[in-house]
C-alpha cells in the first residue's frame, strides 16, 4: 500500500480494493514502528485521522470521486490546523493550538484528505538541515547519521521513509527543494502568490511560498492543484489565473529550451552530484530538449542578499511574540519589559535569536540604506538575471544543492556554513519563481537532486518536465533501505 | 568565498538585543557577538555592488496591496482567541503592573 503513488492510491480508494481507513490505519503503523529512528513527526493525530478516513470513506461511498479524497498527507508544523497544536518547531509555540486553520489546511481538508500529523522541522523554518527544531532533529531515512536537509526536513523524510504518500511543506530560501533533493524526493515551490499565506506561520513575507512535496511530479500536480489560487484572506496571494497542474504532464519535450546557468555547475559543486546532474540532463536531451549555456551572474549575490531581506523581515514578524496573546510566556515576571525580553530570551533558539539580532541591525536607524535598502536593489538585479534568461529559454535546470546530505552536527557550530549549502536555491525565492527539486539518482548512496526553474506562474511546464523524466527513469521509486520492507 | 569580519562591538550587540527585546546571558555576549560580526562580514558583500538607480524591490511580482471593501466580514471571536492567551481576566489580557 504504501508504496503506491496518489493516483494508485486513489483509484485504488475508488474501486473499493481498500478503504481510507485502511490505508490510514497502515500509515499510522509504519509511523509508530519506523519513525522512531527518523523523528520526522512532531504530532501524530492517530484520533484525528481515523475520523477524518471514517468521513473520506463515506464520502466515497456516496460515490464521490475526488483527486485527494481519502488520501493520508502530513502537513509541515508550520500550517494552522484549528485544535492541533502548531509549534513550527519552537518552544515559544509548544503550547500553542491555533483556533483556526491555514487556508492550505481548510482546502485540504475539504478536499478530503486524512491529516495525520504534524511533521518536523527547524525553528519558525529557518534552517537548512532540520537540526534547529525544539523538538530534536530529524535524520534522513537513506542514512540516519546525515541531516534530511531542511526547513522541511520532516516533510521530506516522512515522505522517503514511505510513511506518508504527501506532504507539505515551505520554502522561504530552499526549505521545499533541498531537502527533497537529499531525501530523494519530488517538491515544488510555486511562484510567489501562487498559494496563500493565511495560516501559514510568517518567517519572511516576501519570500515565503507553500508547496507539495511527494514522490512524483504527478502527486506533486495533484497536491497543487488543491491548494493554489486567489485567497481574499492574504492580499498578497495573486489573481493569476489557475491552470489543471496534472493537464500537461503527458506534453513532449520536443523543443523545449533548457538554459543551464554556468555559475550553478563551477567552483563548489561536487564531482559525483554534478555527474548526476549531466546524466538527468541527457536524458532530458533525448527527449528532445536543447542544452543552452545561460548565465545568472548576479547568482553570487543572493547569499549576502537573502542573509539581509529574510531576516529584517523575520525581525518585524517574529516581534509578535510577546508573551501576551498566546504562545511561551516566561514564569514571575517582574514586570512588562521582563516579560517581554524574558519570554523571548527564554522561548526562542540560538539560530532565531541570531536572525531577529541581524534583521534588527539591518533595519535600524544608520544602517537600514546601506544594507536593507542595497539588498531589495541587488534584489531587482537578481530578478532581472532570470528575466533576461527566459528571454531565450523556456526552463533553467542545474543542481538542487552543492553536494549530498551532510552529517549531522557537521555544520551547526558554523552558521555560514550552512547558509551556503543554499547557494543554488535563495536567488529563486528572491525573484519569486516557480522551482522544483527532481530526483536524479544516487551519488555514494545518497539522492541527489535535479533543480528545475521556471519563469512567473509556469508551474505547469516544470511539472511536464519533471514528468517526462520520471517516464524514462526510476530514480523518483528508488527507496531507502528500511523504509522499502 | 573570502568573508570579512565586520566589526562589531559587544555594546553594538547589547543595543541591537535591547531593541528586539531579547536579552543575551553575559557569558555568551562574546560568543553571540562574534557569529553576528561574522555573518554582518558577509552581507557587507553588497557594499561593493554599483546599484546606482536602481528601484529597491519589495514584492517579486511588483505588485501593489490589493484592497477590499470596507465592510465588516469577521466575526467576533474573542473567546476562542483569549482561551489560548497565558492570562486573561474579564476579556482582557493580563501583563504586569505598567504604571505604580
Amino acid at each position: 500500500m504504501h508504496d503506491l503513488s496518489v493516483a494508485e492510491l486513489a483509484h485504488a480508494l475508488r474501486s473499493r480494493e481498500f478503504t481510507s481507513t485502511e490505508l490510514t490505519r497502515h500509515c499510522l503503523q509504519r509511523i509508530r514502528s519506523l519513525d522512531s529512528q527518523y523523528n520526522s513527526f512532531i504530532t501524530v493525530d492517530e484520533a484525528g485521522a481515523l475520523a477524518a478516513a471514517a468521513s473520506a470513506d463515506a464520502r466515497l461511498a456516496a460515490g464521490e470521486q475526488g483527486p485527494l479524497l481519502g488520501i493520508p498527507l502530513a502537513h509541515k508544523d508550520i500550517f494552522c490546523t484549528t485544535g492541533l497544536r502548531t509549534s513550527c518547531g519552537s518552544k515559544m509555540l509548544d503550547n500553542f493550538v491555533p483556533p483556526y486553520d491555514a487556508t492550505v489546511t481548510r482546502l485540504l481538508r475539504d478536499a478530503g484528505t486524512v491529516l495525520l500529523g504534524k511533521t518536523n522541522m527547524d525553528e519558525f523554518a529557518m534552517g537548512s538541515s532540520s537540526e534547529t527544531s525544539f523538538y530534536g532533529n530529524t535524520r534522513n531515512p537513506w542514512d540516519t547519521a546525515r541531516v534530511p536537509g531542511g526547513s522541511s526536513g520532516g516533510s521530506a523524510a516522512a515522505v522517503a521513509a514511505r510513511l506518508v504518500p504527501l506532504a507539505t511543506g515551505t520554502d522561504t530560501g530552499g526549505s521545499i527543494r533541498q531537502p527533497a533533493a537529499f531525501c530523494g524526493i519530488t517538491g515544488l515551490k510555486p511562484t510567489y502568490g501562487r498559494v496563500s499565506r493565511l495560516g501559514m506561520v510568517a518567517y519572511a513575507s516576501s519570500l515565503d511560498q507553500g508547496g507539495p512535496m511527494a514522490r512524483s511530479a504527478e502527486d506533486c500536480a495533484l497536491l497543487l492543484n488543491a491548494i493554489a489560487g486567489l485567497d481574499p484572506l492574504d492580499s498578497t496571494s495573486s489573481a493569476h489565473p489557475v491552470e489543471d497542474y496534472t493537464a500537461q504532464l503527458r506534453q513532449p519535450l520536443t523543443g523545449l529550451r533548457i538554459g543551464l546557468p554556468r555559475e550553478y555547475f563551477g567552483e563548489g559543486l561536487d564531482t559525483a552530484t554534478g555527474d548526476r546532474i549531466h546524466a538527468a540532463l541527457a536524458l532530458l536531451e533525448q527527449q528532445g530538449a536543447t542544452l543552452v549555456d545561460i548565465t545568472l551572474p548576479h547568482t553570487g549575490l543572493s547569499i549576502p542578499t537573502y542573509y539581509i531581506i529574510a531576516p529584517a523581515e523575520a525581525s518585524t514578524n517574529l516581534s509578535r511574540y510577546d508573551g501576551v496573546r498566546y504562545g511561551y510566556r516566561c514564569e514571575a515576571p517582574r514586570d512588562l519589559h521582563d516579560l517581554y525580553t524574558r519570554s523571548r530570551q527564554e522561548g526562542f533558539g540560538d539560530e532565531v535569536k541570531r536572525r531577529i539580532l541581524v534583521g534588527t541591525f539591518a533595519l535600524s536607524a544608520g544602517y537600514y540604506d546601506a544594507y536593507y535598502r542595497k539588498a531589495q536593489q541587488v534584489r531587482r538585479l537578481i530578478r532581472q538575471d532570470f528575466l533576461d534568461a527566459f528571454a531565450s529559454v523556456d526552463i533553467i535546470a542545474g543542481p538542487t544543492t552543492p553536494g549530498p546530505a551532510f552529517g549531522l552536527g557537521t555544520k551547526t557550530s558554523d552558521p555560514l556554513a550552512m547558509y551556503l549549502e543554499d547557494v543554488y536555491t535563495l536567488a529563486v525565492n528572491l525573484a519569486g519563481l516557480p522551482a522544483m527539486s527532481v530526483p536524479a539518482g544516487l551519488a555514494a548512496g545518497l539522492p541527489v537532486g535535479l533543480q528545475l526553474i521556471g519563469p512567473h506562474f509556469d508551474e505547469a511546464r516544470l511539472l511536464n518536465v519533471a514528468h517526462q523524466l520520471q517516464q524514462v527513469s526510476d530514480w523518483h521509486r528508488q527507496t531507502p533501505g528500511e523504509a522499502s520492507e | 568565498m573570502v568573508v570579512n569580519r565586520m566589526t562589531v562591538h559587544r555594546d553594538d550587540i547589547e543595543k541591537l538585543a535591547e531593541l528586539a527585546r531579547l536579552r543575551i546571558a553575559p557569558e555568551a555576549v562574546a560568543e553571540v557577538t562574534d557569529r553576528i560580526a561574522t555573518i554582518l562580514g558577509l552581507v557587507d558583500q553588497l557594499q561593493s555592488v554599483d546599484t546606482g538607480a536602481v528601484e529597491p524591490m519589495a514584492n517579486p511580482l511588483d505588485a501593489v496591496q490589493r484592497l477590499r471593501s470596507d465592510a465588516v466580514t469577521e466575526e467576533n471571536r474573542r473567546e476562542a482567541f483569549q482561551a489560548i492567551a497565558p492570562a486573561v481576566e474579564n476579556g482582557l489580557y493580563l501583563v504586569p503592573k505598567v504604571i505604580d
